[in-house]
């Protein structure tokens, strides 16, 4: 089982690379280095906050890119190859194939963050030549981006089991923005009364809570983050990954793939 | 295909267990997080930046800026807060963004203008926020009524919530309420004659017989407090006349000061009290004045709930 998983992973992330995903490497480098340079010219001392807020930003949204639209096409790209079929006359089960494929596209995303990584901090050497010791809070607020990225390739997944490639980059980005106003949304659940705030609470807690994995502006100014946070950001991500991912199986092994 | 039974019952019992660890780790962390989405959100504190980054949906972003100082106010009020440093700003960005949501300034000013715990206590900031509020929307005549509410409730100027009222009853489709709070306030105030003039509108342009008995009292209190003030001045020039306070009433009338005895508005005559003042005879006739009374019973501040009616929703 695991040898299994571990191939169909180790295969979507081949897959990626081939696809050219890492490519968006260079345009984030040209963006960080042209954003350093101007800055520095055009402004007064906020070249740092620039390279870490515009640094981080990118690498979020980027690899937010990246996971819905790769993560869209995992299923119906290999039922379009007609591979999928090959791999089922195998024995090969379809949670597997669900879960490999997740791990793939995961471990892809955490290999491009792991490079764009390098970038911003190569860029905040270069604005101001040494790093400071807040700078370590980057690599928290680096690590909630990957917890959104697992979150989100889950969602992908969960509706690429589903509908089309097109509806289903619609779905995730849509999720992916509400998810970025969760907290408004359970603030305005809290505000209501009856059977409306039942509906709007349970509603409030199903969307992705995104909004709190999202601390670039608070480490841009060097804020803490507090060891209780990064503990319950991690357990909450990882259990909304595995809730959406139960979803993916639960649908795809009731799906006709004839 | 048919599905795999083990695969659906796992998949399904980790689904619910994975929906109850979010929900549990998601109360967590807001726990963790309170207040923590509003400091973030004033790391862009200026409207108009906002206002630009809205790409021109500045209309639904001012429903989340109101929503969310509405929130802050109320999750702050609940912890009987020190200061409410965020509400102004808020409102500010709030209103900016658009300039026409008139909820916004009447609730929001009302939320700056009283005293802390149970508001900001900033009511030049309230005042501030509301004057834009006209500027934005001149025919809004609730901004005025806000106005004048917080001149009279936060900051006792009685002269400055005359005006606004006043201003307001001009305003298309003004409620008649606001003539009867401008000439009160100004009553208040000592502008008897801009008090007069404006009981007087008010009697006349109404057909509300609560309004106008209303008015009419005040007028009478009016009449009251001029001619309580006409004859303590009466006094004065007796005494420095004659050298001594005068006995009674006739005294004015022998001395030629007066045509007869001076009488209050339901007919009975004043009373020359042995220090020279002035009272009425039954001060319950006149529940609005602020002279004539006698000593210890104090003139009534302007009540709300008093002269408060039914506005229109």
């Amino acid at each position: 089982m695991k040898a299994r998983i571990s191939y169909i992973a180790a295969n979507t992330f081949r897959e990626a690379v081939r696809d050219r995903v890492l490519y968006n490497l260079i345009a984030f480098a040209l963006l960080l280095v042209g954003a350093a340079i101007l800055v520095g010219q055009i402004s007064i001392d906020i070249e740092r906050l620039v390279v870490i807020n515009l640094g981080l930003t990118a690498v979020s949204l980027f690899g937010m890119l990246i996971a819905i639209f790769i993560g869209i096409g995992l299923v119906s790209k290999e039922i379009e190859k007609r591979t999928l079929y090959t791999m089922f006359s195998r024995p090969v089960r379809r949670w597997e194939f669900i879960v490999g494929k997740f791990f793939g596209l995961a471990g892809t995303l955490v290999v491009n963050t792991f490079l764009m990584a390098i970038g911003v901090f190569a860029a905040l050497l270069y604005v101001s030549h040494h790093l400071q010791k807040p700078d370590a809070w980057l690599l928290v607020a680096l690590y909630f981006i990957i917890l959104q990225f697992l979150m989100i390739t889950a969602i992908a997944l969960l509706f690429s089991s589903f509908s089309s490639p097109l509806l289903s980059a619609v779905f995730a980005f849509s999720l992916f923005v509400v998810g970025s106003f969760a907290e408004d949304l359970r603030g305005f659940a809290a505000m209501t009364k009856g059977v409306t705030r039942w509906l709007a609470t349970g509603a409030a807690y199903l969307i992705p809570n995104f909004s709190a994995l999202n601390v670039i502006s608070s480490v841009a100014h060097g804020e803490a983050v507090s060891g209780q946070l990064v503990f319950y950001n991690s357990a909450y991500a990882l259990f909304y990954a595995a809730l959406a991912l139960c979803g993916a199986v639960l649908i795809f092994e009731r799906r006709d793939l004839k | 295909m048919k599905p795999a039974r083990g695969t659906t019952v796992i998949a399904s019992i980790l689904l619910i267990a994975c929906l109850s660890g979010t929900v549990f780790t998601l109360d967590r962390v807001d726990r963790l997080r309170t207040g923590a989405s509003l400091e973030e959100i004033l790391y862009i504190s200026s409207p108009k930046v906002l206002k630009r980054l809205s790409l021109g949906y500045d209309g639904l972003l001012a429903d989340v800026y109101w929503t969310r100082a509405v929130q802050y106010f109320g999750h702050k009020h609940r912890s009987n807060p020190e200061n409410y440093k965020l509400l102004a700003p808020l409102l500010e960005i709030t209103t900016y963004l658009d300039p026409h949501l008139v909820v916004a300034y009447e609730f929001g000013a009302n939320f700056l203008a009283s005293p802390l715990p149970d508001g900001a206590g900033e009511p030049e900031r309230a005042v501030q926020l509301i004057e834009n509020g006209i500027r934005a929307n001149p025919d809004e005549w609730r901004l005025y009524y806000n106005l004048g509410f917080i001149y009279y409730m936060e900051m006792s100027d009685y002269a400055k919530a005359a005006h606004a009222f006043a201003r307001g009853s001009e305003r298309p489709g003004a409620h008649s309420f606001l003539k009867i709070l401008a000439a009160s306030m100004a009553q208040h105030a000592g502008e008897l004659e801009t008090a007069r003039m404006l009981w007087i509108t008010t009697f006349e342009s109404t057909h509300d017989k609560q309004i106008k008995s209303n008015a009419l009292a005040h007028l009478r209190a009016l009449k009251v407090e001029e001619d309580v003030t006409n004859l303590e001045k009466l006094v004065a020039r007796y005494r420095e006349r004659t050298g001594r306070l005068p006995a009674s009433l006739n005294d004015f009338v022998s001395a030629g000061m007066l045509p007869g005895i001076s009488v209050d508005p339901t007919g009975r005559p004043y009373k020359l009290m042995p220090d020279g003042t002035i009272e009425v005879r039954n001060p319950d006739d006149f529940p609005f004045i602020t002279k004539g009374l006698p000593p210890g019973r104090q003139a009534p501040r302007p009540d709300f709930g008093k002269l408060k009616m039914d506005l229109p929703p």
